[in-house]
């Protein structure tokens, strides 16, 4: 249990007050499969650079919220603006175009390409160009994105690597600089240290650290040691609602929250 | 206006009746084999692409044991029995080593038997067609048609090993275990049924169907090596129309797929009627592609 | 050190230095843990750490890369999970997964229907089955997907009672219930402990699982962290929060 979280990630931009608006912000957002409600008229608002983790028991559905910020479900009610731009409902490719990258719990990168190419294609979506006659590696801007993504997530030094020879953390790894590689405004983790050895999680943790730097990121995760490290801020979802919000250390003091928790 | 008058005055009934009986007859015939395919993707996900040639091995057992025998139906049963148990053994030599694999093995697997099982029914009985004679000779008028009585033998005979079919797998405890296996084949599983034994049991239950319906329909046309081709086709036309590993769609659909072939019969000629069938597929595919009958699983 | 910790003698199912994958996935990392005839056991964890793993590992639905699982002093590492259901592990998995299309009577059956189950005996089976959740029996003859959570979850334990076990792998059998039930499936595993049956209970429920079992063991990250006897500890136990909490 720790009581202070470490933050080096940079300082969310709280402090510029009504300046600043939210990068994400969701209204009333509702997600109902027949007569279940996944998720229940959620207000919920992410500032610019923040890093924010939402957690919360089995069927509170975090999965649910970010399917539906990922363009991967539609919801039933309420709205999701994203830079001051409405994003309810589009389709995840359009999602995508407009800045928000998702990583995913089970693995989903090219297993018979090189961790270059695998980046590269998410870096090429970002331009545009009708040339078909040149080589796919003569792109040099291209090339240099997918390389920048790659050393941000340590795996520069095995850019030439078959993708399905890499370490289960270094796939997971590669997933990240995928997202990263088309340049994201938010970056949308999903339990990102998912099967992964102590030393494996803390790599990705510094990793995750480091990009956090001029970057927002949304993270569910159910190790609790990482979401107090590297949070800013915590939502704590139940039952398709927000039970609570807060610092790791207001969080770690609600009640409320170690409850539902430990169902006591 | 006068040519739609007189398409219509030129409907010949009559024809249309003879054909209603003879798509039911088909149509039965076709549940039978679909029946067996439908089990076999159901609960293991096989597509059985050598159900044709157990369809025509069947035929060709029934032939030699109603030489040896004397006895149709004595023959019949022969032949499902011995199909079934080379079903059971073509299962556990060549089939269970797979399990667990890419699906595509398994096809490339059962179309690879198929082929080995048609060139062995052509070296081992030849080019020339046998022939079995009908076990019930009479017949009935049907209008201006003698109508031969085994053919509605062969329609009611096929509706009751289905309907045995059914009651099998409702009410007999190896029934309930193809059902849960279908259903759950963990959960199956922890429950202490040997499901590789219930696999087997499947394969070999829908090559003696298969092989059931071979001999029901030798008298018909002749036996040869490469009857089961056109069945099977018709089969898995049948088994993707009435929803994959759905019982009861596949019976449906083979009844609702010959009968349209039977009528289309009477305009075109009958190799061209074979089309409605591939219609029929396209129509599904494009629209409920999971087939018209199926039920969510 | 507590009595617990210790080794337990002719334990009924032990479970040794388990490494398990999926796929590349390293889920369980060297976990060991023990089960006494007739002994409630508790595993503790959040989601993710490799509960459920574990007790699939245990019934062979998936195979260790290293390590070893045996029952009574007989080695079942890598058995086939239908030779183990009639060597007397019964499952209960997260969400029930009981047959939906079969009715509740069939499901009974799957159990039921095996080698050396006289007339005589199945119809005690049933009774007590029935006794235990008299629900069941107003159900009998109703599709198992038309039952309530809680209803599948009473049938999904009657099914492996079917079984005769001797051990029961019990996977979060309170998830998703209302409080009333949870109770309910307390006084059940309660009464399974009483006719001498063990039970290796996963949950995220602390209060349940520490009233319910006479040892716990705790996880994280795919290994035992802790492990010792429930009454060594409370629900308000710094480790608790730790392994558990927030």
């Amino acid at each position: 249990m720790r009581a202070e979280a470490s933050i080096d990630v940079g300082s969310p931009a709280n402090g510029g007050g009504a300046a600043s608006t939210p990068l994400l912000r969701t209204e009333l957002l509702t997600v109902r499969f027949g007569g279940l409600a996944a998720l229940s008229a959620v207000n919920f608002e992410l500032a610019r650079d923040e890093v924010r983790a939402v957690i919360g028991p089995n069927g509170a559905g975090k999965s649910t919220f970010f399917n539906c910020l990922t363009g991967v479900l539609r919801p039933t009610g309420g709205r999701i603006i994203f830079n001051n731009e409405e994003i309810t409902g589009l389709r995840s490719n359009l999602i995508s175009q407009k800045g928000i990258a998702r990583s995913y719990q089970i693995t989903n990168i090219l297993p018979n390409a090189t961790a270059l190419e695998n980046v590269r294609i998410a870096a090429q979506s970002r331009r545009h160009s009708w040339n078909m006659v040149s080589h796919h590696g003569a792109f040099a801007d291209i090339n240099d994105r997918a390389e920048a993504a790659l050393q941000s997530v340590g795996l520069l030094g095995k850019a030439h690597e078959m993708a399905a020879n890499l370490s289960h953390g270094e796939q997971r790894n590669l997933e990240i600089g995928i997202a990263l590689a088309t340049e994201p405004k938010l970056l949308c983790l999903d339990e990102p240290t998912a099967g992964m050895s102590a030393a494996e999680t803390n790599e990705t943790k510094e990793l995750i650290r480091r990009i956090a730097k001029n970057l927002t990121i949304l993270i569910v995760e159910h190790d609790m040691e990482v979401v107090m490290e590297l949070c800013h801020r915590i939502t704590v979802l139940h039952y398709g609602q927000i039970l609570a919000e807060g610092t790791p250390a207001e969080i770690q003091e609600n009640p409320r929250v170690q409850e539902v928790y430990l169902k006591t | 206006m006068g040519v739609i008058g007189q398409f219509f005055s030129s409907i010949p009934i009559d024809l249309l009746i003879i054909q209603t009986v003879n798509g039911i007859v088909t149509g039965m015939i076709l549940a039978l084999v679909a029946s067996g395919l439908t089990l076999i993707f159901g609960i293991m996900d096989v597509v059985n692409f050598a159900h044709g040639e157990l369809f025509m091995l069947g035929a060709y057992m029934g032939v030699i044991a109603f030489a040896t025998t004397g006895n149709f139906w004595l023959a019949l049963a022969l032949a499902a029995l011995i199909i079934g148990i080379f079903g059971a053994a073509l299962q556990i030599v060549t089939l269970r080593p797979l399990i667990g694999r890419d699906p595509l093995n398994t096809i490339l697997a059962t179309f690879g038997i198929s082929l080995v099982l048609q060139n062995y029914a052509l070296w081992q009985f030849g080019p020339v067609a046998r022939k079995i004679s009908e076990p019930i000779g009479a017949e009935f008028t049907l209008f201006y048609l003698q109508y031969p009585w085994y053919r509605i033998v062969i329609a009611l005979l096929s509706a009751a090993i289905i309907g045995a079919l059914w009651l099998f797998l409702k009410f007999n405890k190896f029934g309930v275990w193809i059902r849960a296996t279908t259903q759950d084949r963990v959960m199956a599983q922890a429950m202490g049924i040997p499901v590789p034994w219930v696999y087997t049991g499947v394969f070999a239950l829908g090559a003696a169907m298969a092989a059931a319906s071979g001999v029901l329909f030798a008298p018909f046309g002749g036996v040869d090596y490469s009857m089961g081709l056109q069945w099977v086709l018709e089969a898995f036309i049948v088994v993707v129309v009435g929803g994959m590993g759905n019982l009861a769609g596949s019976i449906v659909a083979a009844i609702f797929i010959s009968l349209l072939e039977a009528y289309a019969a009477v305009w075109l000629n009958p190799s061209q009627a074979v089309i409605v069938s591939f219609v029929v597929l396209i129509l599904t595919l494009l629209f409920r592609p999971t087939g018209l009958f199926a039920t969510p699983k | 050190m507590s009595a617990a910790a210790e080794k337990v003698a002719d334990a009924l199912v032990r479970v040794d230095d388990v490494h398990t994958y999926y796929g590349k996935s390293h889920i369980l990392h060297g976990v060991s843990l023990e089960v006494g005839a007739g002994e409630v056991v508790g595993l503790l964890g959040r989601n993710g750490v490799g509960k459920s793993t574990t007790l699939k590992t245990i019934m062979g639905l998936v195979q260790p890369s290293h390590g070893s699982v045996s029952l009574a002093g007989a080695a079942i590492t890598g058995a086939a999970p239908h030779k183990l259901a009639r060597m007397g592990i019964g499952y209960v998995p997260e969400d029930r997964r009981i047959f939906r299309l079969l009715t509740v009577m069939e499901n009974l059956r799957t159990g039921f229907d095996r080698q050396g189950v006289t007339e005589t005996k199945r119809k005690a089976l049933l009774d007590k089955v029935f006794a235990y959740f008299p629900v069941l029996a107003e159900r009998r003859d109703q599709a198992g997907g038309t039952l309530s959570g809680g209803e599948q979850q009473m049938l999904a334990i009657a099914r492996a009672m079917m079984l005769e076990p001797k051990i029961i792998l019990l996977d979060e059998p309170t998830e998703g219930l209302m409080p009333r039930m949870v109770s309910q499936i307390r006084q059940i595993i309660d009464a399974l402990h009483n006719e001498g049956i063990a039970i290796l209970l996963v949950e995220q429920n602390v209060p349940l699982t520490l009233q319910a079992s006479q040892r716990v063991y705790i996880m994280e990250k795919g290994v035992v962290r802790h492990h010792c006897a429930a009454s060594e500890i409370d629900v308000n136990d710094d480790l608790i929060k730790q392994y558990l909490g927030v």
